[in-house]
């Protein structure tokens, strides 16, 4: 008997908390879409492309990548971004080579080759696609702040 | 009219009862005519035969290509792209000129061989096998300057000012200058590398 009061309580429970998301609007995922229709998914952004570095917002920002990285395997195996991107690469490539930073330990011993925890560029690294920001960025440049001084 | 025929018939007789000894009887014109629609009908089921192993049916048919190469394929941008164009196992394997074809298939027996004997019968084995295998696809599109990659991408077609600059830029310092071929750049562009360290250019 206890059960089944506790299951109905559950069930009861669980049914207006699905009214007054379906009522309030409060699944503002679904940008109010009720919840038994299918809403239309949203337009899919092309990854900018365009080999133009971007500003850093502060110096120790890991800059943003500016092209595309589909396909680049970063594995055990093998490391695409460093075929490009490592010290003895960047003749052929032009690009820039990652900075001593990724060349250092935790006590800044700076190895011959890329720290392992520096190998998995896309922990730290973006790309970026052109689209309108989902929420507000309130974010100030330093150089604002002196300014504003 | 039915001379000829009995004739015939008779050598075949003839040549079935006297086994493989030279064939001394026979006129130059028999063997001749004899020899060329045989070759006719060899050559037929030749060509038939390879028509139906060039297929990427035929491929993944044998789960060592399925389950490993085939799903490794899917994701990227031969399998599916905005022009609609989907390379398959043989248009990247498989030279379309007759004689390297011929020369190919007869490298595809000892693949056959493999089979039976098991070298890639896990998805274990073939990691292990995987450096081996790639090395010798590498070896093969830089022997003939990646043909296969050039039976859809022409150099002469390829319009540099549409590219990226990245791409714009090694295009024009190394690939039109003969310097270097596009199996050099793009290894691992169909599928997962095998371990790289040694590779020329990769850390
Ligand atoms: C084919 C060579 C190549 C490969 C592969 C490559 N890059 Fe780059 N990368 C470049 C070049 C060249 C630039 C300079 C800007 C440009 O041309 O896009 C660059 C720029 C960058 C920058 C910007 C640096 C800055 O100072 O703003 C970052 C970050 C970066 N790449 C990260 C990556 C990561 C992460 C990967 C792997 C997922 C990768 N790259 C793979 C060639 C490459
Ligand atoms: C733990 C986070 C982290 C990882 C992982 C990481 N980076 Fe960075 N990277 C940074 C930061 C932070 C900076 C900027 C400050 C600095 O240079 O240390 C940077 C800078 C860079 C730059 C610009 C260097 C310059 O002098 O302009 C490149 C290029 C780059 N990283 C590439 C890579 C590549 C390629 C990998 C993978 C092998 C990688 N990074 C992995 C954090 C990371
Ligand atoms: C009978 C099953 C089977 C079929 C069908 C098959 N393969 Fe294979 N393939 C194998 C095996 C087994 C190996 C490994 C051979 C070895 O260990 O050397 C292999 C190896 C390969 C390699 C490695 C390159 C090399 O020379 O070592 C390529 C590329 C390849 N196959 C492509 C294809 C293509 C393309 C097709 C369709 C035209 C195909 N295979 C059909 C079983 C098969
Ligand atoms: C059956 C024809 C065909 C063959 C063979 C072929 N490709 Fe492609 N390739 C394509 C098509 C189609 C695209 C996608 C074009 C598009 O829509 O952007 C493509 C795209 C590419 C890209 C662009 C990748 C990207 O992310 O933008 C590269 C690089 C490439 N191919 C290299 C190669 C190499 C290297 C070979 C030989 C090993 C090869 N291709 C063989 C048809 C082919
Ligand atoms: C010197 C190295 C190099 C050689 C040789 C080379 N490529 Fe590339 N290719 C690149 C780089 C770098 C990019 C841009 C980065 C990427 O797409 O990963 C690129 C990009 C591409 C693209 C995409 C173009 C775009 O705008 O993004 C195609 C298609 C392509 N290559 C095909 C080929 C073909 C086909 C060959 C041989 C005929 C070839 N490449 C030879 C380095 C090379
Ligand atoms: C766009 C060209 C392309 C297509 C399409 C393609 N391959 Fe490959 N394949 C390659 C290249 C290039 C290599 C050499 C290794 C590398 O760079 O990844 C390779 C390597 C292989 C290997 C050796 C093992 C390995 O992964 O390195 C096998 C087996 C193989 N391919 C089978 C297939 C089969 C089966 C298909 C169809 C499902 C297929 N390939 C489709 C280009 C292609």
């Amino acid at each position: 008997m206890r059960s089944f009061l506790i299951s109905m309580a559950t069930v009861i429970g669980f049914f207006a908390l699905g009214v007054s998301a379906y009522s309030d609007g409060a699944a503002t995922l679904r940008q109010g879409t009720p919840i038994l229709t299918e809403p239309e998914a949203p337009k899919m952004n092309k990854v900018e492309n365009k080999d133009v570095k971007r500003v850093r917002n502060y110096p120790e920002q890991p800059p943003t990548i500016p092209h595309k990285v589909r396909s680049y395997e970063i594995s055990t195996n093998a490391n695409k971004c460093l075929s490009c991107h490592a010290r003895t690469r960047t003749g052929e490539s032009q690009a820039p080579m990652v900075s001593v930073t990724h060349y250092m330990d935790r006590d800044n011993q700076v190895l011959a080759t890329v720290s392992p925890r520096r190998y998995f560029c896309n922990q730290c690294h973006v790309t970026q696609v052109d689209a309108p920001p989902l929420v507000e960025n309130e974010f100030i440049d330093v150089e604002h702040i002196l300014k504003a001084e | 009219m039915l001379t000829p025929f009995k004739k015939l018939w008779g050598m075949a007789c003839w040549i079935w009862s006297h086994g493989n000894r030279p064939a001394k009887h026979l006129s130059i014109g028999f063997l001749t005519i004899g020899g060329f629609v045989a070759g006719v009908m060899f050559w037929g089921g030749f060509n038939t035969t390879l028509e139906l192993t060039n297929t990427e049916e035929f491929c993944v048919s044998c789960h060592e290509m399925g389950d490993n190469v085939f799903v490794e394929l899917k994701p990227t941008i031969h399998y599916s792209n905005r022009s609609g164009v989907r390379a398959s196992c043989p248009d990247c394997h498989v030279p379309h000129n007759w004689t390297d074809k011929i020369a190919r298939k007869m490298q595809a027996s000892k693949e056959v061989w493999g089979k039976l004997f098991g070298t890639i019968n896990t998805r274990e084995k073939f990691l292990a096998e995987r450096r081996r295998l790639a090395g010798h696809e590498w070896d093969r599109l830089k022997a003939n300057n990646s043909l296969e990659c050039r039976n859809c991408h022409s150099t002469t077609s390829m319009d540099i000012t549409a590219q990226s600059t990245r791409a714009a830029t090694a295009h024009q310092t190394f690939l039109f200058t003969g310097e270097k071929t596009c199996i050099d750049c793009h290894k691992g562009i169909a599928h997962e590398l095998p371990d790289m360290t040694g590779v020329e250019g990769w850390k």
